[in-house]
């Protein structure tokens, strides 16, 4: 592989990165609120209100039903009233952050809905409000499963941003397709898979390292 | 039999001056299900009071009452003088500061150490932290786990788990502990270190305790005073000593029937209204001195009498017990005696039937 490549491949891994974290990081800023909002309009919730539990619901649905590729290009007038332009990375993040945040809200909603409602009642007991509720029980005890989640949000991010290429977004996916594919250069879509891989791998075993120290579930040891 | 006339729902019993919790005609339902049907009790300040019943008899939902957790349909709820029935959450949430309660699964929050579960109550009430740690040092040291602070739930035993959450419980210095079957989880030996602790709490603090349970064990061991429920009534309430001597609800008979001597099954099943020989059940409590019950009891063995079953056990530091007698029915003279005699010296003497 030629110098131009390398540095081609470096940039792209930076504008990857560039585009799953800024993506990721405020799917988990929006997400999160409403995987909480989801729970405590929910059954039995904290402030149970079954109409806006449905509406909120519906509204996630929508978004995550619809497949990113279209999802890219119908956003367009927002990126552009964004950003300011519906072209490159930073173009790129409205969709993906729009994509993501439906699909973080569903996963920490799982993980907010499994904290034992024994500890909620515990709380209740000794006086806490709602906000005592979320901020000492809901939120600390499902945070292992809320950084579990947002490292499956990552990875998940990470292949969207492939498709963000349509909008010349740059990336990874982007590389792989105009040089490996259309242009036939096998060694640059090896070289991309292989640093796709590792990325992945990284951020995984970062992610559950971070969970391992903040599980405190189980004893161990 | 059932029921006393002074216990039924609709007479509020006269609340005592020192009364730290008053309950009259509480009820609540859920969609069909009568929970509660009209209770009404009071609990005097520094007392432990018992409340037994079977599962679904509406010991939870009475004891979630107390803390506005539960909300009864009618009824009024007073702790320490103020209504709490009909109060909004957010009126309830200073009040329930004052009344702390352990769990039969600890609930104690995986996420924080030890210390900072104990400490959970007081950072609600706003306290600072270098105050509300001292706080929890102090606590963990009257549970026996100073060294456990810095440790995670998950690394303690299950009675190790409950001193902690005795400890939380009293973190906020409440005025009265609700213990929702605390021990119920825990092995016998460690239950009696655990009711052992609360016991020791009542008498350093003077803390009013209110446990709920299905075991009869908990309650005569640390109970002053036991309240029996049955489908959301309370069938019966007295003192341990005098509940336990002489249960008069068939239901708190059947709770008893497990942990005091009873008749054998092969005579129970002949008992029949015209036998040869008389089956007698003698109650004895309190004042009946039991080397006095023993001179009489030898006596009407001399006379003729056996002694079928029987046993004298302790109820914290008074005793009861429960013997059964055979007499020769014949013996119309004899029956009377024994009966007359027992019943001069207190005891409470039944004829089950004939054998």
């Amino acid at each position: 592989m030629s110098d131009v490549m390398i540095d081609l491949l470096i940039s792209a891994v930076w504008e990857t990165l560039l585009m799953t974290f800024a993506a990721g990081l405020i799917s988990l800023v929006a997400g999160l609120p409403l995987g909480l909002a989801l729970v405590a309009t929910g059954k039995g919730g904290l402030s149970e209100n079954i109409w806006v539990n449905r509406l909120l619901g519906a509204v996630i649905n929508a978004f995550r039903s619809v497949p990113f590729i279209i999802l890219l290009v119908a956003l367009i007038p927002l990126t552009r009233l964004i950003v300011g332009t519906a072209l490159g990375t930073w173009a790129a993040i409205v969709p993906l952050a729009i994509a993501a945040t439906p699909y973080y809200a569903r996963i920490a909603e799982v993980s907010l809905r499994e904290v034992d409602k024994g500890l909620i009642e515990a709380v209740r007991a000794m006086g806490g409000n709602r906000w005592t509720i979320i901020r000492e029980v809901l939120v600390p005890e499902a945070l292992p499963g809320i950084v579990a989640g947002f490292t499956v949000t990552l990875v998940t991010l990470i292949g969207a941003s492939a498709m963000a290429g349509a909008i010349g977004a740059g990336g990874l996916g982007d590389l792989a397709i105009r040089y490996g594919y259309q242009r036939f250069e096998t060694g640059v879509m090896i070289a991309v898979v292989i640093v796709l891989i590792i990325l992945v791998c990284g951020i995984q075993w970062i992610g559950d390292r971070i969970v391992e120290r903040l599980d405190h579930r189980q004893s161990r040891g | 039999m059932n029921s006393h006339p002074f216990l039924s729902a609709q007479i509020a019993p006269l609340a005592p001056a020192d009364a730290v919790v008053t309950l009259s005609g509480v009820r609540r339902r859920f969609n069909d299900t009568v929970a509660l049907d009209g209770i009404s009790l009071s609990v005097r300040k520094g007392e432990i009071l018992g409340i037994i019943g079977r599962s679904g008899a509406g010991k939870s939902t009475l004891i979630r009452c107390l803390n506005g957790l539960e909300r009864p349909d009618s009824g009024e709820i007073t702790i320490e003088g103020k209504r709490i029935d009909g109060l909004p959450e957010r009126q309830l949430q200073p009040l329930r500061r004052r009344i702390g309660m352990i769990f039969q699964h600890f609930n104690l929050l995986s996420a924080k150490t030890v210390e900072a579960n104990v400490a959970l109550p007081l950072k609600i009430e706003g306290l600072p932290k270098a105050e509300r740690m001292a706080r929890a040092r102090d606590l963990l040291e009257l549970v026996g786990l100073s060294d456990k602070a810095k440790a995670y739930p998950a690394q303690l035993s299950g009675g190790q788990k409950q001193r902690v959450g005795i400890a939380r419980a009293l973190a906020a210095r409440p005025a009265l502990l609700l213990s929702d079957e605390a021990t119920s989880a825990l092995d016998p030996e460690t239950t009696r270190s655990i009711l052992a602790l609360l016991k020791d709490i009542n008498r350093k603090l003077g803390l009013t305790i209110i446990l709920i349970t299905h075991e009869m064990d908990v309650v005569r061991s640390i109970a002053d005073r036991v309240a029996v429920i049955d489908a959301g009534r309370i069938v019966e309430t007295g003192t341990v000593q005098s509940v336990f001597a002489n249960p008069q609800a068939p239901i708190t008979q059947r709770l008893l029937e497990g942990s005091r001597p009873r008749l054998p099954e092969h005579v129970a099943a002949r008992l029949n209204p015209a036998g040869e020989a008389i089956i007698l059940g003698v109650d004895l409590s309190g004042p009946y001195g039991q080397s006095r019950f023993f001179t009489d009891l030898a006596d009407a063995l001399s006379a003729g009498a056996s002694l079928i079953q029987g046993g004298v056990e302790h109820i914290q530091d008074e005793s009861v017990g429960r013997f059964f007698l055979s007499l020769p029915a014949r013996d119309a003279n004899l029956v009377e005696r024994v009966r007359s005699t027992l019943q001069a010296g207190g005891a409470h003497v039944e004829v089950l039937g004939h054998v």
